[in-house]
């Protein structure tokens, strides 16, 4: 009864939460039209005593680029680790592996933003760019992708392997043909939900992408995010009208995320 | 393949290092960062991060542990399991800067109001919204412990006619525990590393905190301020600030993970 009682606190703790932030909101997302082409300057501080025009355009392009590239970088090579971990059950290589992985898991977000930070802003790309961004969020993702891709197939029956390669289907092949169709859903699920994981992630973008005005393709050059451009909305006292509908924006891309991986989880789902 | 893993981890521990060494053993002293007369240490950036994450941790602890009891004890299934389920991997999706945001705009005026800091930052703001932020985390494996205690036990201790408080005490604590605490040593390293929100809350100021409602800086937050436009000794004592960081939740993910085993075993 007693955990009844906190357990009640909880949820109108978080509803609360949610009811102050769309009660902001419902102001802002008229006042600017979102995904405008309009990118923020400086000028919109100037336009204070009119609606700020303008959007979040360059955060969106900016986390879409972002978080694309840590997806190319951290899924080829989640999924490998995966593979292997799933295929090898003993043996001090899958040991340290998985070792490994879960010390990066455990790293706090900051930290991968210093280390991106040292081994791409400073040598390769000589100042801050989208790419750094992304090598810190990949390192993210990554234990989820290894970790749930090793879940998958291990739940496979080694008996579809086994018939896989009894035919003859060479060991490679199977693996891309089989294995990895078969536990798509789980795969997926991984994947998704450490895009949605990585979206929402400011601390180690400020160390790396730094953030920009200009929406920007070459990811050699500093970029915007969502979240960052929520932290400089936040901190110019001119703009900070317009954190509530980024927020929210951010918010609704991290809900549908989720919501998707749950849905393919049950919907690819192999039965056997 | 893997390597690079591997190679990915010693390195990054190796260059940190070398930062360190080369600027070494002004260490547990005080951040004084004026230029000129530079002086960098730790103290108060490591007490902030300690004392808001223990904070935290104690907060979120009857929040946690009703939760993990009753997803894991009374209602394992069902539509209330369900909707708690879900308000609890919600929590866990919120971005920290949201989160930041909202203790800024919510919990900040009540601790305004209440009286207990004058612009509503500090330690204890802080805390409070990192306890939320860590709930999921806290939550979900003692949750998965609690359920693992052998039916057998509970039912022998409820047909002996022990109260609901007693088989919680008496069986399922026990038992669980030690699953229980890896959990909570999981999600407090999780409140180490928390940058954005703590960096929101927290005030930033750089002395040592004397009480709980005081100003504050964790060392996440500091390297989040300053990072950006560091340079020489500086940079170094914030990489070797990283270092520090990543040793000490590494340790405790290690201390985690090492107790879930002992009790899986």
């Amino acid at each position: 009864m007693m955990s009844l009682a906190f357990i009640s606190a909880l949820p109108l703790l978080s509803i609360l939460f949610q009811l102050v932030k769309k009660g902001y909101k419902q102001v802002s997302l008229r006042f600017f039209t979102d995904v405008a082409p309009d990118t923020m300057e400086a000028m919109m501080a100037k336009v204070n005593h009119e609606i700020i025009p303008g959007g979040i355009a360059n955060g969106i392009v900016g986390t879409l680029i972002i978080v694309g590239v840590a997806s190319l970088i951290a899924i080829p090579l989640g999924l490998i680790c995966g593979i292997y971990l799933s295929e090898t059950s003993k043996g001090k290589m899958a040991g340290i592996v998985r070792f490994v992985v879960d010390m990066l898991q455990g790293i706090p977000s900051i930290v991968l933003g210093v280390i991106a930070y040292i081994w791409i802003v400073k040598p390769v790309t000589s100042g801050f760019s989208a790419l750094a961004g992304s090598v810190a969020l990949s390192i993210m993702m990554l234990p989820s992708i290894v970790r749930s891709t090793e879940e998958t197939l291990k739940m496979i029956p080694s008996t579809l392997k086994e018939a896989a390669l009894s035919l003859g289907v060479p060991y490679y092949k199977t693996i891309f043909k089989v294995l990895l169709p078969t536990g798509m859903s789980g795969i997926s699920t991984g994947i998704i939900l450490g895009i949605s994981r990585i979206a929402g992630e400011t601390a180690p973008l400020m160390l790396t992408a730094l953030g920009s005005s200009a929406i920007n393709l070459d990811i050699t050059q500093p970029s915007s995010a969502i979240p960052l451009l929520v932290w400089e909305f936040y901190n110019d006292p001119n703009l900070i009208d317009l954190i509530w509908g980024a927020s929210l924006i951010l918010l609704l891309i991290i809900f549908l995320l989720n919501l998707g991986a749950k849905a393919i989880s049950k919907k690819w789902k192999v039965q056997y | 393949m893997m390597a690079i893993g591997i190679i990915a981890t010693l390195i990054m521990g190796s260059i940190p290092t070398f930062k360190e060494f080369g600027f070494g053993f002004v260490y547990s002293s005080e951040w004084n960062p004026t230029e000129g007369r530079e002086s960098y240490g730790a103290l108060p950036f490591i007490i902030g991060t300690i004392v808001t994450s223990l904070l935290a941790l104690a907060l979120t602890f009857p929040f946690a542990f009703s939760i993990a009891l009753f997803l894991g004890e009374y209602f394992k299934e069902g539509r209330m399991a369900s909707i708690l389920k879900s308000m609890i991997d919600l929590l866990a999706g919120i971005p920290s800067v949201v989160y930041g945001l909202w203790g800024f705009y919510t919990i900040k005026p009540i601790i305004v109001e209440l009286g207990l800091n004058a612009q509503g930052f500090g330690i204890f703001t802080s805390s409070f919204v990192l306890a939320i932020m860590i709930i999921p985390y806290a939550s979900s494996l003692s949750a998965e412990v609690i359920n693992m205690v052998p039916s057998n036990l509970k039912e022998a201790a409820y047909s002996l006619g022990a109260t609901r408080f007693e088989v919680v005490k008496n069986v399922i604590i026990p038992n669980a525990g030690s699953g229980i605490f890896a959990g909570f040593i999981l999600a407090f390293g999780r409140a180490i590393g928390e940058t954005m929100a703590v960096t929101m809350l927290i005030g930033n100021s750089n002395k040592i905190p004397t009480n709980l409602f005081d100003l504050g800086n964790t060392m996440a937050s500091l390297i989040a301020n300053q990072f950006g436009e560091a340079e020489g000794l500086k940079y170094t004592s914030l990489v070797a600030m990283g270092l520090l960081l990543f040793v000490i939740t590494g340790i405790l993910n290690l201390i985690g993970k090492m107790v879930m085993k002992k009790f899986t075993a």
